[in-house]
């Protein structure tokens, strides 16, 4: 074993976190048909707020909060551009995008800010975990498993599924509400939704808040999780959401809510697994990982076509091979 | 229940393509008033509906509901009061969500919408006992995607969520003009019951003259942006197609240009 198992171990861990970002784009991309590119911008909104706040000692949990608030807003500026100021979707994007790196610029002051010293949240959760005594077990299993090297720690994966599965359960039931009801139809028809009086203005600007909320917060744990915030780490990160969030739908399928909002998470983690599992292939360098994620979300945009089309064409295959010598007993 | 006093409205003006859509259009409708709107195609039928609904304002004019000025009430307020069935069986539904989901949406249009389950147990019998009047067999199909149903089924789930929460006012758009003979006759006459039952005030647009006899108990014709013939009561009850093409030509000195009016 060279490592493979520890890095798959970080693989599935950072997957965790970077799972709220894909239930952001989620929210926009797929319940209101938004695609939506302030996500590139929002992303480091969050490390940045969080970032600088916990540097000006705030607490670590109240700066994540700040950095989901901030979101929001950037979220909120962008609805209000597209149907107030009637701009196309991907152009309040893009313009709420261009606009967040000079902002982001200014929170932070200068282009990374480092947490290196600073407490993070999980910096504080980890020393209570440690002292539960957990991790050698969980070591213990790691190490039968044929691992030379065991993880730091558990902390993080294990109270990042638990804030990753509370904001999935919630997304689910505020997506059955009479209110979540009406924002799903505003990506769906917002004609008819017009019509059973629901504002569809407000609902498109309330939910691109709170997809972009959920991205900040992913952004704002990335920072805590790599010990920095860079204006720069949100690069191609509308990309790396669609890619979660196709993957997860192509693999775990989409027949309820929540079944697809899990599948988002699962595509999350798959996503990091599979470029991680890339990046271990010999003439491949770190800066090919963008080069990486648009093969694989263009995989997964074709495969599933592919796979499609060659089940039809079989399935037409039997049923002339069937029929024909079917005729061929009533022939004979 | 409705009143429109004065309404005229200009598309484009001052260019080429200046339209007067809609002039001098004054219209009262008593509650439980059904009225049925003939017109050949541009005859201002649909931007009728559209100053109602609120999608479109006049130019000049008053536009009252329940004795309430709604002129300036935009589309989505004004809406708790109107329910609309369009003449597309897609647009009046949403397709990726459930038949359960869909009446939840329509339930809640003269309602606050707030954070509670849109589909409670107790709100899921109310749908089903509703969905049983259309003897399409859908109250067994609460949970299928709306977007698998056929364009009648659909178009009767519309009709039915337009109507179940007893709007003040009932706006239908050639809503039978998209489906098939057979279908368009099972929507006609649903309208009619569900109308009935709920005593709605409602204005039908229809391009099919026979249906704008059937049912209703007034009619108008327009052409050219005004309301050029009012017929109810008695009169409407002994009025023919042919009687009404007459009256068309008396008044306006020409035949009535639209085939499918005079085929429908």
């Amino acid at each position: 074993m060279d490592g493979t198992l520890i890095s798959l171990f970080s693989a599935v861990e950072s997957g965790t976190i970077y799972a709220l970002m894909a239930l952001g784009v989620y929210l926009s991309f797929r319940i209101l048909d938004f695609p939506d590119l302030t996500v590139d911008g929002s992303f480091v909104t969050g490390g940045a707020v969080a970032a600088i706040s916990i540097v000006n000692g705030v607490p670590p949990v109240l700066a994540t909060f700040y950095a989901a608030i901030a979101g929001f807003l950037a979220g909120v500026v962008t609805g209000i551009l597209n149907t107030k100021g009637k701009i196309n979707p991907l152009l309040s994007g893009i313009l709420m995008m261009i606009a967040l790196y000079s902002i982001n610029l200014r929170i932070m002051d200068k282009p990374n800010v480092a947490l290196l010293n600073e407490p993070t949240m999980f910096s504080q959760v980890e020393g209570f975990w440690a002292s539960l005594g957990i991790d050698n077990f969980l070591n213990g299993i790691f190490t039968m498993a044929g691992s030379d090297r065991v993880p730091g720690t558990w902390a993080i994966l294990i109270i990042m599924v638990i804030i990753t599965l509370i904001i999935k359960f919630i997304t689910d039931y505020f997506l059955k509400t009479e209110v979540g009801l009406a924002l799903r139809a505003t990506g769906d028809n917002e004609k008819m939704i017009r019509s059973f009086s629901a504002n569809t203005d407000i609902l498109t600007i309330v939910g691109l808040g709170i997809s972009n909320a959920l991205v900040a917060l992913s952004g704002a744990f990335i920072a805590q999780y790599g010990g920095f915030s860079d204006v720069n780490m949100g690069i191609g990160m509308i990309v790396i959401g669609l890619a979660s969030v196709i993957i997860g739908e192509a693999l775990f399928g989409t027949k309820t809510i929540a079944r697809t909002t899990l599948a988002v998470i699962g595509g999350a983690i798959v996503y990091r697994i599979v470029l991680t599992l890339a990046l271990k292939v010999k003439f491949l360098e770190t800066g090919d990982a963008k080069l990486i994620t648009a093969v694989i979300v263009i995989l997964a945009l074709v495969a599933p076509k592919i796979i499609a089309t060659q089940k039809e064409a079989q399935r037409k295959k039997r049923k002339r091979a069937m029929l024909a010598s079917g005729e061929g007993a009533n022939n004979a | 229940m409705l009143s429109m006093q004065d309404i005229a409205i200009t598309f484009n003006e001052g260019t080429l393509d200046e339209k007067k859509a809609l002039q001098d259009i004054n219209l009262e409708m008593q509650k439980g008033d059904f009225v049925t709107v003939i017109g050949s195609n541009g005859a201002g039928k649909s931007t009728l509906m559209n100053m109602i609904s609120g999608s479109l304002k006049p130019d000049i004019g008053t536009v009252k509901i329940n004795d309430k000025n709604v002129t300036l009430l935009p589309e989505h307020k004004r809406s708790q009061f109107i329910g609309r069935v369009f003449q597309d069986p897609m647009a009046g539904t949403a397709p990726t969500m459930t038949i359960e989901e869909n009446l939840a949406m329509a339930y809640a249009r003269n309602k606050k919408r707030t954070l509670k389950v849109g589909v409670s147990k107790k709100r899921k019998a109310l749908f089903k006992e509703h969905l049983e009047t259309l003897h399409l067999g859908l109250e067994s199909r609460l949970n299928a995607k709306v977007g698998l149903l056929s364009g009648g089924e659909r178009q009767a789930l519309s009709l039915l969520m337009a109507t179940f929460t007893e709007p003040n006012i009932l706006l239908l758009d050639e809503h039978t003009a998209a489906l098939d003979p057979s279908r368009a006759e099972l929507i006609t006459n649903l309208t009619g019951e569900v109308v009935e039952q709920f005593g709605l005030t409602t204005l039908m647009v229809t391009h099919n003259m026979q249906q704008a006899l059937d049912l209703g108990n007034r009619l108008i014709m327009m052409d050219k942006g005004q309301i050029i013939l009012e017929v109810s009561g008695e009169d409407k009850q002994k009025l023919t197609i042919e009687k009404l093409l007459h009256e068309f030509q008396r008044i306006r000195g020409t035949q009535m240009e639209n085939d499918r009016a005079i085929l429908g």
